[in-house]
């Protein structure tokens, strides 16, 4: 039997965790899992007050996890983001599905989190400690204590490139998500569903490391899948995965992922 | 379990419900309060069909924990209608056949309401977006998009 329990503050909240709860911001996958009888948690967890706020300071961009990717479509200092979040689901499941959530989104969702690995952002607990989204992803589903925000470096206009490959139009589940943060000396390429979480993709950035010309691209799309390991599903196997890949990031990094 | 004791504002009238721990607001609206105008679909936020307005937004209600709506305003296809008076996207979902086996239609009606509500003059491609995570399986969607250019252009005074 299901248990709610409510707590003011994020900080109670997430004082209240154990091994056989969950914590519930927008419901999105916490109130599907009820709905098909997950059995590995029987307490809900909630605050009355979730942290929505997006903030800008020297350290960057402050996204609250309670924030939506409504709230993100609805942020100037966050436009560059603003392609990733359209991606979302429709218009109602933007209105619902928070950051934080995002974070533990198993595939084949969770690609906004694709956008937030490329971009190196940090996770801030709720106790105030803090370290990079690439060390939170591996221990997601084994953390303690609650996710309080997501901070993003600044960018460089033009440098943040995403692409989501999905068979269905206008919106359907990713087959593929693909994001590049283009800092010199430093490339970030990274792709959802080509992996248990989302994976930098280190052949592609070692040679995408000294710029994006012609040779560099091809390198980079003959490279991408090393160290990868997508996985078969309904909506393709393995072994279109990785054929596929080089193609969609090439055209991600030639023309912004149009055919 | 003991049930908790929640109010909301339903289509402008309280409702005061006990509800089961954990519940989603689907199965409030239909089981307890008997308003069955959002439909229980795929219950995973894939198909659209549960879709309500809270506090003016698309949401869906089998992914929305019915505790999280205590004090909110709920709008569903049950207070579309004013009186005997069809809303005009109900009016123009009827003259324009957009609804054929009806199950996909209160969700639809709903995700319009709700971008008409924002956008008064929505382009094609608004329209498209804006019910882009809703599913419906007989009507090849263009006769739903259109209805709801022609409800937007009625709302606007544009046509009679």
């Amino acid at each position: 039997m299901l248990s709610v329990e409510t707590y003011q503050t994020i900080s109670e909240a997430a004082g209240a965790l154990g091994d056989r709860s969950r914590y519930i911001a927008g419901g999105t996958l916490v109130m599907r899992a009820v709905t098909y009888g997950d059995q590995s948690f029987d307490r809900i967890v909630r605050v009355r007050q979730v942290d929505r706020s997006i903030s800008s300071d020297a350290a960057g961009l402050r996204i609250g996890a309670g924030a939506t990717m409504s709230d993100v479509l609805a942020s100037r200092d966050l436009e560059f983001l603003h392609p990733v979040a359209r991606l979302v689901g429709g218009p109602a499941i933007r209105n619902m599905a928070t950051i934080g959530g995002n974070l533990f989104a198993p595939n084949p969702y969770g690609d906004f989190t694709v956008a937030l690995l490329a971009l190196d952002a940090q996770v801030v607990m709720a106790n105030g400690q803090s370290q990079s989204l690439e060390s939170f992803l591996p221990g997601r589903d084994q953390v303690r204590g609650l996710v309080a925000a997501v901070i993003v470096p600044r960018i460089e206009p033009g440098s943040f490139m995403f692409s989501k490959v999905s068979r269905v139009k206008p919106k359907g589940v990713s087959l593929m998500s693909i994001a590049v943060s283009s800092k010199r000396g430093d490339p970030r390429v990274v792709f959802g569903n080509m992996a248990p979480m989302p994976m930098r993709s280190k052949g592609a950035e070692r040679a995408l490391a000294n710029g994006a010309d012609e040779n560099a691209i091809i390198s980079a799309c003959s490279l991408c899948t090393e160290g990868l390991q997508p996985a078969d599903d309904a909506l393709a196997t393995a072994w279109y995965r990785s054929e596929v890949a080089p193609v969609h990031l090439k055209r991600l990094l030639q023309n912004g992922g149009r055919a | 379990m003991a049930k908790t004791p929640i109010t909301f504002t339903l289509n402008d009238a309280e409702a005061a419900v006990f509800v089961d721990p954990g519940a989603p607001l689907i199965d409030v609206l239909r089981k307890d309060v008997g308003d069955l105008t959002p439909k229980h679909g795929c219950g995973q936020g894939t198909c659209g069909a549960c879709t309500v307005l809270i506090d003016g937004e698309a949401h869906l209600s089998c992914l929305t924990l019915a505790e999280g709506v205590e004090g909110k305003k709920i709008d569903t296809t049950a207070g579309l209608a004013g009186g005997p008076n069809l809303h005009a996207l109900q009016d123009a979902f009827i003259r324009g056949f957009a609804a054929q086996c009806g199950f996909c239609t209160t969700g639809m009606l709903m995700a319009a309401k709700a971008l008409l509500d924002a956008n008064p003059n929505p382009t094609r491609a608004d329209v498209i977006e804006a019910i882009s995570g809703n599913l419906c399986r007989c009507t090849g969607y263009e006769p739903i998009v259109d209805a709801i250019l022609t409800a937007a252009a009625r709302l606007q005074g544009r046509t009679a």
